[in-house]
C-alpha cells in the first residue's frame, strides 16, 4: 500500500502538461476576450485561436484552414460522419464502417441508420485489422462515405487507412479516420493518410478535455450539426472554448516535437512490460501481436482471470490500467473490439488494456512486473485447483 | 486496511484482497454451484454441517471483485451458525454486511445468496 500511482491507461486519457497549463492559463483570466469581438481584448484571444489552429494544422501537414474545433474527438467524429453525409445524400445512401470503431463513430453511423441510410460495418481479422479486399467488396456507387479508425483505442492496431482510401476514393466516397489514438504517437500526415476527414482530442495528447478538432480536405462541404453563429466557418456555433484551444495548439506542437524520442522510449516500455509477462505468467495472450501497433499499447488476457477483478486488484496497489470487458448492472459486456477479433471465451473475459505515456519510466513498469503474477495466480485460485481452505494474502 | 477505492467499502476491499475460506472442502456434505446466467459469474459454496450448524464454509468464485467478496463474506456470516441462524439470509444483509454495494454490483449479493439457498435446499441431515 501507498505506492505511487503508476498511470498506465494513457489511451482513457493523459496528464495535462504543465507547458499547456502555463499557455492555457492566461485565457482562463486575464485574456477573457470573445474572438469574435472587434476591440483588443476580442483581438487577442482570435490570435490566440488562430495560432493554435497553425499548430495542429502543422501536425496533420494541413492547411489552418482545413481545421476546425469542436467539443471534443467525438463531436468531431459526428460532425465528419453526419455533416459529410447529410451534405451530401442527394447522391447516394450507403456508409462503410468496421466493426471496432470508437462509440463515437458507431453511434453515429447508427443515428443514420435510423434514417434509413444503409451502413455496411466491416469484419476484422483475428489480430483486429480490416482487409482492404473486404472493403473493395462491398464498395458501390452509392458509398458516401468509409469511416475507419487510425488505430483501435483497445489493442492499438493501426488498420491500412491509406490502401482503404484509394480503393473508397476510386469509387467516389469520402474517407474519414478518427485519429484520436493514433495522434501523436505515429505520423497522421493527411496526404500520406489520402483521408478527407480526420479527428483528434486534445485530452489524449496531454492536453484539456473538452476540446477537439476535424480536418476536412479544401473546399469540401459539410452540413453543420451544431448552428448557430458564424463561429468555425459556421461549421460550428458557439463561442470557441479559447482556452482549451491553446492548449491543443501547444499540446499538438508538443508531441509532433518530441514524437519520435518519446515513441522510441516508449515502445522499449511496453515491450519489456509484455516480455515480462509472457516470460513470468502462464495462459497469457497478446490480443493483436502480430498487427501493427501503436508503441504505447498492449492488451493482454490472462486466462481464467476476471479482467475487472485484475484491474482493481491492480489500482489497490496504485496501479491504473483498464478492462474491455466489465461486468455492470448483472451483465458481462464484453469488448466489442475482442468479440469482433473472434478472441474465443476464455481468453475474452480476462483481457486488461495497459497504455504507455511518455511519463511512465522502466522502474514503473518493473514493479507491476512484480505484482502481476502473484496477483493472477491468486485470483486464479479462487475459481479452480484444489486449495486448503484458508485466508490468502496478496 | 486499504484506502477505499473503486467505488467500494473497506469490508469488501478486505474481503477481495484477503476472501476468507477459499476453497473445496472435501467432506462438505452440502454444497452449490451457482451461475449468473448474463454475467458468468460462477460461485461453488460448499458446506460442512454437523450437528445442525455450519461447522465449515468453504468457497471457490469466478466472477469480479464483488462477486469474490460477497463469497467470502457469506462463508463468514453463516460459519458456526445453526441452520435456523441461516436459513433467512437475504442479498440485502449480506450488502449491509459489505459495507454496502454499488447499485450494479448488487447482483453479487444475490449470487452468494442464491448459493446459500441452493445448498441448504440440497442438505439432507443424514440419520445415525
Amino acid at each position: 500500500m501507498g505506492e505511487a500511482l503508476i498511470y498506465l491507461d494513457h489511451n482513457a486519457t493523459t496528464p495535462l502538461h504543465p507547458a499547456v497549463w502555463d499557455a492555457m492559463r492566461p485565457f482562463l483570466t486575464e485574456a477573457f476576450g470573445n474572438p469574435s469581438s472587434l476591440h483588443s481584448e476580442g483581438l487577442q484571444a482570435r490570435d490566440a485561436v488562430e495560432e493554435a489552429r497553425a499548430r495542429v494544422a502543422r501536425l496533420l501537414g494541413a492547411g489552418p484552414e482545413e481545421v476546425v474545433f469542436t467539443s471534443s474527438g467525438t463531436e468531431a467524429d459526428n460532425l465528419a460522419i453526419l455533416g459529410s453525409v447529410l451534405a451530401r445524400q442527394h447522391r447516394g445512401r450507403h456508409i462503410i464502417t468496421s466493426q471496432i470503431e470508437h462509440p463515437a463513430v458507431l453511434g453515429a453511423c447508427g443515428a443514420l441508420e435510423a434514417q434509413g441510410f444503409r451502413i455496411t460495418r466491416l469484419p476484422v481479422g483475428s489480430e483486429g485489422l480490416i482487409d482492404p479486399d473486404d472493403l473493395g467488396r462491398v464498395l458501390t456507387d452509392d458509398t458516401l462515405l468509409v469511416t475507419l479508425m487510425h488505430a483501435n483505442n483497445e489493442l492499438g492496431t493501426i488498420q491500412p487507412i491509406h490502401a482503404c482510401a484509394a480503393l473508397a476514393h476510386a469509387r467516389g466516397a469520402l474517407v474519414h479516420t478518427d485519429a484520436v489514438q493514433s495522434l501523436g504517437k505515429v505520423p497522421t500526415l493527411v496526404d500520406e493518410l489520402g483521408i478527407d476527414l480526420l479527428s483528434l482530442s486534445g485530452h489524449k495528447i496531454h492536453g484539456p478535455k473538452g476540446i477537439g478538432a476535424l480536418y476536412l480536405r479544401r473546399g469540401l462541404a459539410l452540413a453543420p450539426i451544431i448552428t448557430g453563429g458564424p463561429q468555425e466557418r459556421g461549421l460550428r456555433g458557439g463561442t470557441e472554448h479559447v482556452a482549451a484551444i491553446v492548449g491543443l495548439g501547444v499540446a499538438a506542437e508538443r508531441v509532433g516535437a518530441h514524437m519520435v524520442q518519446e515513441m522510441t522510449q516508449v515502445a522499449a516500455l511496453r515491450d519489456r512490460l509484455e516480455r515480462g509477462i509472457v516470460a513470468t505468467i502462464p495462459d497469457v495472450l497478446i490480443n493483436g501481436v502480430a498487427a501493427a501497433r501503436l508503441p504505447t499499447t498492449t492488451n493482454v488476457s490472462f486466462k481464467g482471470v476476471d479482467g475487472q477483478s485484475l484491474v482493481v486488484a491492480l489500482d489497490l496497489r496504485g496501479v491504473a490500467a483498464s478492462t474491455g470487458s466489465a461486468c455492470s448492472s448483472g451483465s458481462l459486456e464484453p469488448s466489442h473490439v475482442l468479440l469482433a477479433m473472434g478472441l474465443p471465451d476464455e481468453w475474452l473475459r480476462g483481457a486488461v488494456r495497459f497504455s504507455l505515456g511518455a511519463g511512465n519510466t522502466s522502474a514503473e513498469v518493473d514493479t507491476v512486473l512484480r505484482l502481476l503474477p502473484p496477483m493472477v495466480t491468486r485470483l486464479r485460485q479462487h475459481a479452480s485447483g484444489s486449495m486448503r481452505p484458508a485466508t490468502l494474502t496478496l | 486496511m486499504a484506502t477505499p477505492k473503486s467505488g467500494y467499502s473497506p469490508i469488501v476491499i478486505d474481503h477481495f484482497q484477503n476472501p476468507r475460506n477459499v476453497g473445496e472442502l472435501p467432506d462438505a456434505n452440502a454444497q452449490a454451484s451457482v451461475t449468473n446466467p448474463v454475467c458468468g459469474d460462477v460461485l461453488q459454496l460448499r458446506l460442512k454441517i454437523t450437528d445442525g450448524r455450519i461447522a465449515e464454509a468453504c468457497f471457490k468464485t469466478f466472477g469480479c471483485e464483488a462477486a469474490i467478496a460477497a463469497s467470502s463474506l457469506l462463508t463468514e456470516m453463516i460459519k458456526g451458525k445453526a441452520l435456523p441462524e441461516v436459513q433467512d439470509i437475504t442479498p440485502e444483509m449480506i450488502t449491509a454486511a459489505l459495507g454496502g454495494l454499488p447499485k450494479v454490483k448488487l447482483h453479487a449479493a444475490a449470487l452468494a445468496e442464491e448459493a446459500l439457498k441452493e445448498a441448504l435446499k440440497g442438505y439432507e441431515p443424514s440419520h445415525g
